[in-house]
């Protein structure tokens, strides 16, 4: 009943199935390295973040003015001398917003940097080892939950004078690790009863191993939303610290104009040019790291990945989204796509057939 | 047994991906189920039978997309339609309702939260909203009868069944509208043979009594010789040979449809070798020129390299109620 091996091959002399395709795999493998930033989501909060970073990096150096300098255009509107007008003591507003986009992407990358840190270390290892690992990595993350970190922020802001913004980056970073903790621990519960992992420890493969190869890398869009969240976070508490005038007020940040701007009653004066910048400079920034975030979500998930393009053209004309449930119809002719070549004449009763019988061949 | 048609799928494509990366994993098919028929969906894991299945019901997951062709659904009383054309709301309309659907391993579709009642009930809240919570009760209590429950496991939860049993209710499930047609995707490949000869011999017993058809995709060509009243063989994406369940068993044309035959042994008759098919399925993205088996086909020759057959009569005594897609069998008069 076993096909002998022998025979197979006979059989099929490298015309099998696994002999057969080497085509279009060149232009594939092309393709790959640059699929993230094909995607348009990911693209554009690429781009916009990259602004972001370059600003941060060489803000202070392109402005045309220094933030604190004065002048004699008060609370003037934008010009071509102030892009974004001035405050209340002439000083540039746009000149403003670039010196302080460093602080605001410090503190905000250093923190997301520190938060993600913790929450995989402690997040994963609680959840891979059970036991009493688990019982205190739990109960540490569940301090640190209920630990308020903004008056906790300001409690220490006021107490370390001279702190700036590694302090804020770090205190933020240490207290906003718990939730993604928690929930890496808990993807990370259900991940190691999967086969897949009790296979590999089957095997004898080392724990750091299986953390490392088998577990983490299914993590990676929870990890990435985690930090891209935590970023968001910290980037709005830093600038909520400003506002309400805690820390450096002589530092430039965003939160700082909008302190100002607060104060001088900007928006009683009509002085929109004076807080709009640096608010709409938050909320882009926040969509940039959105839309990388759902970049990343497309790109793990190899499911989602696989597809490529989701917008498709259907036979009426629609452009619609691909979904479970709702096959597209690319053409509704009945026409065949392979067309019948005319038939040709063949005599069976002449044509000998090739016999390629197994069992002739090899006995 | 052979009525009207209730489903005709003219020429469908169907592929996975799109422009050049695209996979074409149906090519072509022509297929007419009759009304009260079971018809038999044949052939190798990826020959494409799920594929067709889930393509005609328009349940392709991305990337699956539907690169043309026909799927003629004739209602009981009413003009026949396209379902490839119809819109979202249609196409809510026309599951369940005209078609439904048993998956592979359809046991673990139940919620484990909630009772087999509620589970049962929900679809007809939902499809007959002027049903009251009585007459809801009623039917869903004469469906697990139908299948072979007792109606007092109304409110178990299903953990609290067997793996046949759920199966069942999955049955009774999608039974439970009254569609014309009811779609099996190895609906009992995980199930034991007894349980899997009870299951089917209700399936035929209810399509007795309700008049449904039935499309049962199974790897399991011995399964489809007892149970359906006529089997497609499908190959590399194309039907290859279709034909009664019994003239098919008895003299298969196409060596492809010969070679699953002979994988499995004969209750009665003379013993007789296994052969199976040497080789393995091809991959559809780079699929042998000609007839796609013909790398493994132990009766080629020469037109079988250059040249696709074509589905057709063949001219045999028989061969106005058969078709088949092979060389060997010139084709009086092609399909589609």
């Amino acid at each position: 009943m076993t096909i002998p091996t022998s025979s197979v091959e006979q059989v099929i002399p490298g015309q099998g199935a696994m002999a057969q395709p080497e085509t279009a795999k060149p232009a594939k493998a092309k393709r790959k390295r640059f699929r993230f930033v094909s995607n348009a989501k990911a693209a554009t909060g690429l781009i916009v973040l990259g602004i972001y970073i370059l600003f941060a990096i060489i803000g202070p150096w392109v402005a045309p003015y220094d933030p604190d300098a004065r002048s004699s255009a008060l609370t003037a509107p934008p010009s071509a001398d102030h892009w974004f007008g001035t405050t209340h003591l002439g000083q540039d507003v746009f000149s403003q917003v670039l010196v302080g986009t460093r602080g605001v992407m410090l503190v905000g990358l250093a923190a997301g940097v520190i938060a993600t840190v913790f929450s995989v270390l402690i997040g994963v290892t609680a959840g891979y080892l059970s036991g009493g690992w688990d019982e205190s990595l739990s109960a540490l993350s569940n301090v640190f939950l209920v630990i308020p970190a903004l008056p906790l922020i300001i409690i220490v802001t006021a107490a370390v004078p001279g702190g700036g913004d590694v302090l804020v980056a770090l205190i933020i970073g240490l207290t906003s690790w718990a939730w993604g903790a928690r929930i890496l621990r808990a993807q990370t519960l259900s991940l190691r009863r999967r086969d897949y992992v009790e296979a590999s420890r089957a095997n004898g493969e080392k724990t750091w191993r299986i953390i490392l190869f088998e577990i983490l890398p299914n993590l990676t869009a929870i990890i990435a939303s985690g930090f891209v969240g935590t970023v968001i976070f910290a980037v709005t508490s830093e600038i909520t610290l400003a506002f309400i005038g805690i820390g450096t007020v002589s530092e430039w940040n965003w939160g700082t104009i909008l302190f100002w701007a607060q104060s001088q009653q900007a928006l009683a004066q009509h002085a929109w040019w004076w807080f709009v910048p640096a608010g709409l400079a938050i909320a882009f920034l926040g969509t940039a790291l959105s839309l990388i975030n759902f970049g990343i979500d497309e790109f793990v998930s190899p499911r989602l990945r696989s597809a490529g393009k989701t917008k498709v053209k259907t036979a009426s004309g629609h452009t619609v989204r691909m979904r479970v449930g709702f096959t597209p119809v690319l053409s509704n002719s009945s026409a065949p796509h392979t067309h019948a070549r005319p038939i040709p004449t063949i005599n069976t009763a002449a044509a000998t057939p090739v016999n390629r019988g197994s069992k002739e061949a090899t006995q | 047994m052979s009525g009207d048609p209730v489903l005709e799928i003219k020429n469908l494509n169907v592929d996975y991906g799109l422009g050049d990366q695209a996979v074409h994993a149906v090519r072509d098919v022509n297929l007419t189920l009759h009304r009260g028929e079971v018809l038999g969906l044949a052939g190798e894991s990826g020959s494409g039978k799920s594929t067709l299945a889930y393509g005609l019901t328009r349940l392709l997951a991305p990337p699956g997309v539907i690169s043309g062709g026909e799927v003629i659904y004739h209602p009981e009383n009413g003009e026949p339609y396209d379902v490839l054309s119809l819109d979202d709301n249609g196409l809510r309309k026309f599951r369940w309702a005209e078609t439904a659907i048993v998956f592979q391993g359809a046991m673990n579709s139940l919620n484990p939260v909630h009772k087999i009642s509620t589970q049962l009930t929900d679809v007809l809240q939902a499809h007959e909203p002027k049903m009251t919570a009585h007459s809801r009760n009623a039917r869903a209590r004469e469906m697990l009868k139908l299948v072979g429950i007792s109606p007092d496991r109304m409110d178990a939860y299903p953990h609290q069944l067997s793996g046949g049993m759920r199966q069942r209710v999955m049955i009774g499930m999608a039974l439970i509208l009254q569609p014309q047609v009811v779609i099996m995707d190895e609906p009992t490949t995980a199930l034991d043979v007894v349980m899997q000869r009870q299951i089917l011999g209700q399936l035929i017993e209810l399509r007795e009594r309700l008049g449904f058809s039935v499309i049962f995709i199974t790897h399991d060509l011995s399964l489809l010789v007892e149970f359906s009243n006529r089997i497609a063989i499908m190959y590399g994406g194309r039907i290859v040979e279709e034909a009664q369940a019994t003239s098919l068993y008895r003299d298969s044309l196409h060596p492809y449809s010969a070679g699953l035959l002979s994988s499995f042994p004969a209750l009665r008759g003379p013993r007789r070798e296994l052969s199976g098919i040497p080789g393995s399925p091809p991959d559809l993205k780079g699929m042998p020129t000609g007839c796609s088996f013909h790398p493994r086909c132990p009766k080629v020759f020469d037109p079988c390299a250059d040249n696709i057959p074509v589905l057709g009569n063949p001219d045999t005594p028989d061969g106005s109620t058969r078709t088949v897609a092979c060389w060997l069998h010139p084709v009086k008069q092609p399909v589609g």
